[in-house]
């Protein structure tokens, strides 16, 4: 079983060379932290930063400089900044090549869920629909089951909607699983020790699986 | 020409109950302080604030919060904020929460005298609720309305005094747009240069978009998450 790290280092397998990637808050985060080497991506802070780099020491701390998530943050060499115009245009645009994303639920079309939850204070959906709506690649990064057990892999998503239709991988602490054109969940890969009844048990919507699945070595 | 002001107050002082404001920033970068500041003291009410969040409990537009100020907020985010919940749960305050990317669009849109576009963001969801949607090649998008202000109060880094203005890190955010859709811009920077310092080429805001430059005095920028590496 993969942890909040396994899932994050098991994403950065999907970077390529000169991707630029926008990386949402909590397990997305993560990504940066274990990306290939040899490969380059630019991370994208949609305020309005290309080129996120490490965040910071102490003496480099600047108000000025926060990432979406608000934390303080450095740039890389051969950054740029923009206004959030700018950086929603460069969204909506489609040029940024892969986003990482956070959810609640995820049906089995690929609709998503991580906004709002009924009944509990709404704080708004940020940056979100507008990443979701326009992104060419979306990979979620997720616990497979709520905290009350329920599966978050589901025919029909429960909550308020965020996005229709766009979700294309989901990484969970039990494996990886492409979200097919026609529906349903599509298991690539299995983490180590857990076995494909595990996760069709884990799993409401409809489970796909093909020929022998490949077990991860970690 | 000169839009150098050395005091807030009489410019604040024209804004009126029920006048709908931007006030820039995000999370709590790029906040204009010193207007902020001149609001609380000016005590105007029921006003309608578009910002892309809404301070936190002691600092920025939470402030305006606390003295109740503000009678409706158009935000995309307004997390980290107990009396902002305590206000919304109460029914003291109306929100209307936007898709970040929409919120800053329909800013730029009002400032450029776009009255609506289409975006694909919300479609399906509730934000589409009583909007046109309309199908381009295939794909399905919502229209969405300019937004435009009675005052923006914006904060650079730098500007003189003919309004040109530069921003510093990503304190930028949603300044500029900001800038170009009030009917009155009040610019505040830290910094004042005299006219042909600012290098043209780096100009961020033309000073055509604003009316009023005023230099605030140590900045308390304050830092919401801060967040230093391990090593």
């Amino acid at each position: 079983m993969l942890d909040k790290n396994g899932i994050a280092r098991r994403i950065a397998k999907e970077l390529k060379d000169g991707y630029y990637v926008n990386l949402g808050i909590g397990i997305p985060t993560l990504v940066a932290n274990y990306i290939p080497s040899g490969i380059n991506v630019v991370l994208q802070s949609e305020n309005g930063l290309l080129g996120i780099g490490p965040f910071p020491n102490d003496s480099e701390v600047d108000p000025d400089l926060i990432n979406a998530g608000k934390q303080t943050i450095t740039m890389i060499p051969g950054s740029s900044l923009f206004s959030s115009a700018d950086s929603f245009a460069m969204i909506r645009g489609g040029h940024v090549d892969l986003t990482v994303l956070g959810a609640m639920e995820v049906s089995e079309n690929g609709d998503i869920s991580n906004w709002k939850v009924p009944g509990k204070m709404v704080k708004g959906m940020g940056g979100a629909m507008d990443l979701v709506a326009s992104a060419k690649n979306i990979i979620v990064a997720m616990q497979h089951k709520s905290k009350d057990g329920k599966s978050k892999l589901l025919k029909n998503c429960s909550l308020p909607i965020t996005g229709l239709r766009c979700v294309k991988k989901i990484v969970t602490e039990l494996g990886v699983f492409e979200v097919l054109p026609e529906g349903g969940f599509m298991l690539l890969e299995r983490a180590k020790g857990v076995g494909i009844e595990e996760i069709q048990n884990s799993t409401e919507g409809k489970l796909k699986i093909s020929g022998s699945v490949f077990e991860m070595e970690e | 020409m000169s839009k150098i002001i050395s005091n807030l107050e009489p410019i604040v002082a024209q804004v009126k109950d029920g006048d709908t404001l931007m006030l820039g920033g995000f999370g709590l970068s790029g906040l204009p302080e010193y207007s902020i500041d001149a609001l609380l003291k000016s005590g105007v009410k029921n006003l309608t604030c578009i910002s892309n969040n809404a301070g936190v409990d002691d600092f920025g537009i939470g402030l305006m919060l606390k003295t109740r100020q503000v009678k409706k907020m158009i935000s995309s985010y307004v997390g980290e904020n107990a009396e902002f919940e305590r206000q919304l749960l109460n029914g003291e305050l109306e929100v209307e929460l936007i898709p970040q990317g929409t919120l800053a669009e329909r800013i730029r849109a009002g400032g450029a005298g776009i009255p609506a576009f289409f975006t694909p963001a919300g479609v399906g969801t509730e934000v589409a609720e009583g909007k046109e949607t309309r199908e381009f090649e295939g794909k399905t998008y919502l229209m969405e309305h300019w937004l435009r202000a009675d005052f923006s109060f914006v904060k650079a880094w730098k500007g003189d005094a003919m309004g040109n203005l530069i921003y510093k890190g990503t304190a930028r955010n949603f300044n500029p747009m900001m800038a170009t859709a009030g009917k009155i811009v009040v610019a505040e920077v830290e910094e004042i240069v005299p006219v042909g310092e600012l290098d043209p080429n780096f100009v961020h805001t033309p000073g055509i978009y604003i009316n009023y430059l005023f230099k605030g005095e140590n900045y308390e920028k304050r830092i919401e998450q801060r967040t230093v590496s391990s090593n």
